[in-house]
């Protein structure tokens, strides 16, 4: 076990290394720059341009810039954000809750949906309901997650007026754990909507291969209840793949997140993420950027913890 | 015995909907079974052996894919007779694991992986007669000694791929045995075991058949074994039962064509003929269940068949001893020698 997780470690650090070279160097292939906002500005001259680039370090050649930053993020220092000279950590920081609370509530309800649907399209298969299912699966799958916010928004938000069309929270309002809620729903929902439609399929195909295991006749040749033997026997197993699932599915679920907040004015990282890319705010971007890399390792790391925990056919080594 | 049979099915078929059309796997089988008897049922793979237990145990995917026919009337525990075919699946439930309970040939994939093996087998007890969870449990200990699994009240929290085949198997029959069935099926119980394991589980039948008048259906194609434990044998082939009797005139006298073949084809030590008696298999397939021959199924692999056997079926007829023949020429192969 401590083998494991030293060598996770490790593993995690070189990835975080590439990620952070890739990220880096894509970053200024992209053309423009910090300053070519300025650059604009009437009466600003050249010289003056290139003394600001000077300042930022912008005009020392590439390998140098990614080390200047390596060392100082290794030394505990994310840099100052270009736009508004904050602190990189404290910015993201800042913005994390709210991207993690939206991801948490579209994990919750796309587990619990997703299973439920694919248990059902499995004991029932090829009954209408698991027709439907699978036709409303490829559905989610094909619409794209910015498109369906905007079409929520405007029958539950301008039409209907049920629902908030964006924010977290009513602006000036006195807050409150239900205006919170209210301001949840249609973001969570369709962040939600793609990996209902990913879970579904992957359990309904799971649970298909678990109850025509042999130790599924087994279950029933003890004359246990038909519930009994889905739930006790069928469903742990069915679910151990899942477990690998959520893993993998943690960067798609970042990546939906990032378009959600965006559609919705959720303020989380994603729109931190888009309005820095704007500004080419590199040091903002690239402490987004591995903190969205940690995230997604952590997740992987949780679900190989987990499994081990529910499958005592693994061992961590 | 004149006492009422335990188990007497008539006429059972098992017919697959397949998009080839019907697959009849089993085929007209009939046969009684009294309380501590044991009937061998054997056959080569896919004469329909497992899927005529798995009918008796109602383990058969639901009709519209698989259609029964015909009639298994149960002796329960209390007196009253069920018909196993036609009885609710609630009914069913409460007699299937309880006193008719069933041993399946795959034991590395039988036990569920995710529970311990001393749930698994006190599940049942638990379900049937209501024991406390301790009290399945140490019952489920008990059993595992019984079938000889050393360290048993360790071994509880073992989960299965702890255990070896053979280790499993003896679980399975455990698991089985937990309710003291009054029928046991045991599909190929034996396979996976070595011979001195084998020898130990055959005796525990034996044991238990003798305290609990348990009755035992033995499905299997190793016919050292049959000629070990059985009371009464039963050849089937594609589907149909091709010779029935009492297990010493069956096995040294055998009438049925197929039933001399399956007895050939099973090498001997005998230190006269040692390395020079031919092993004599018998030549060409089991028939395809979608494209029955029209007569006898077997005549396309048999030595003595003759223009009318190809015709039409030949019906199952007693041919003295007790037993049954299905061919029309087991008088005339009584008479030459095997």
């Amino acid at each position: 076990m401590a083998n494991f997780l030293l060598g996770r470690l490790v593993q995690s650090l070189v990835l975080l290394f590439i990620v952070s070279v890739i990220g880096f160097a894509v970053l200024h292939l992209a053309p423009g720059g910090p300053l070519a906002q300025f650059a604009l500005t009437p009466g600003i001259s050249h010289a003056e341009l290139a003394r600001m680039a000077h300042q930022m370090g912008l005009d020392q050649p590439l390998p140098v810039q990614y080390w200047a930053w390596l060392r100082r993020l290794l030394g505990g220092d994310w840099g100052h954000s270009y736009r508004d000279n904050q602190p990189v950590l404290a910015v993201i920081l800042g913005r994390l809750p709210a991207t993690l609370e939206l991801m948490a509530t579209a994990i919750v309800i796309a587990v619990l949906t997703g299973v439920w649907i694919g248990v059902m399209g499995a004991i029932r298969r090829y009954s209408i309901f698991d027709m439907l299912a699978t036709i409303g699966a490829m559905i989610a799958l094909s619409i794209p997650t910015f498109w369906f916010g905007l079409i929520v928004i405007y029958i539950f938000s301008v039409n209907l007026g049920w629902l908030p069309p964006g924010n977290r929270s009513t602006i000036g309002g006195g807050g409150g754990i239900l205006d919170y809620l209210h301001h949840l729903i249609a973001p969570a929902i369709v962040l939600a909507l793609v990996e209902v439609a990913v879970w579904s399929r992957y359990m309904r195909a799971s649970m298909l291969d678990v109850i025509n295991q042999d130790f599924i006749r087994t279950a029933h040749a003890k004359g246990l209840p038909a519930r009994t033997v889905l739930w006790h026997h069928a469903m742990r197993n069915a679910l151990l793949p899942m477990i690998a699932l959520a893993g993998v599915e943690m960067p798609t679920l970042l990546g939906g997140a990032l378009v959600t907040e965006t559609v919705f004015t959720w303020p989380g990282m994603g729109r931190l993420l888009l309005d820095s890319l704007g500004y080419r705010d590199y040091p903002v971007v690239m402490g987004i950027l591995m903190v969205s890399a940690l995230l997604a390792l952590l997740g992987n790391l949780a679900a190989d913890l987990l499994a081990a925990v529910a499958d005592p056919r693994i061992r961590l080594r | 015995m004149a006492q009422e049979p335990l188990l007497e099915v008539s006429h059972l078929s098992v017919t697959f909907a397949t998009e080839n059309g019907p697959l009849p796997a089993v085929r007209d089988v009939s046969f009684r079974l009294s309380a501590g008897e044991t009937l061998a049922l054997v056959g080569e793979s896919g004469s329909g052996k497992s899927v005529a237990s798995l009918a008796l145990m109602r383990l058969v995917p639901p009709a519209p894919r698989v259609s029964l026919g015909g009639s298994a009337h149960f002796c329960a525990a209390d007196g009253s007779r069920h018909d196993l075919l036609a009885l609710a699946p609630d009914a069913m439930r409460r007699l299937r694991g309880n006193e008719i309970s069933m041993i399946f040939q795959e034991p590395m994939t039988s036990l569920n992986p995710v529970h311990r093996i001393g749930e698994q087998i006190a599940e049942a007890i638990i379900f049937h007669q209501g024991a406390s969870h301790r009290a399945a449990l140490a019952r489920a200990g008990e059993l595992l000694e019984k079938v000889g699994i050393p360290d048993a009240h360790r071994r509880l929290s073992a989960f299965p791929h702890h255990l070896s085949g053979g280790m499993r198997q003896r679980v399975m029959i455990a698991m089985a045995l937990a309710c003291t069935p009054r029928v046991l099926i045991a599909d190929e119980p034996t396979t996976a075991l070595d011979v001195t394991v084998q020898a130990q589980i055959l005796e525990l039948l034996k044991e238990l058949q003798h305290a609990n008048g348990m009755a035992v259906v033995f499905i299997t194609h190793n016919l050292g074994v049959v000629a070990e434990i059985a009371d009464r044998v039963m050849v089937m082939y594609a589907g149909l039962i091709v010779e029935e009797g009492a297990m010493v005139p069956v096995m040294t006298r055998p009438r049925m064509p197929y039933t001399r073949g399956l007895l050939h084809s099973v090498p001997r030590i005998d230190p006269e003929t040692l390395g020079s008696a031919p092993l004599t298999a018998i030549p060409g397939t089991v028939p395809d269940p979608l494209h029955l021959p029209p007569g006898c199924a077997f005549a396309p692999r048999c030595a003595h068949a003759e223009p009318a056997c190809a015709a039409a079926p030949p019906p199952l007829e007693p041919a003295g001893e007790g037993r049954l023949v299905r061919c029309r020429r087991w008088r005339a192969l009584a008479e030459a020698p095997a």
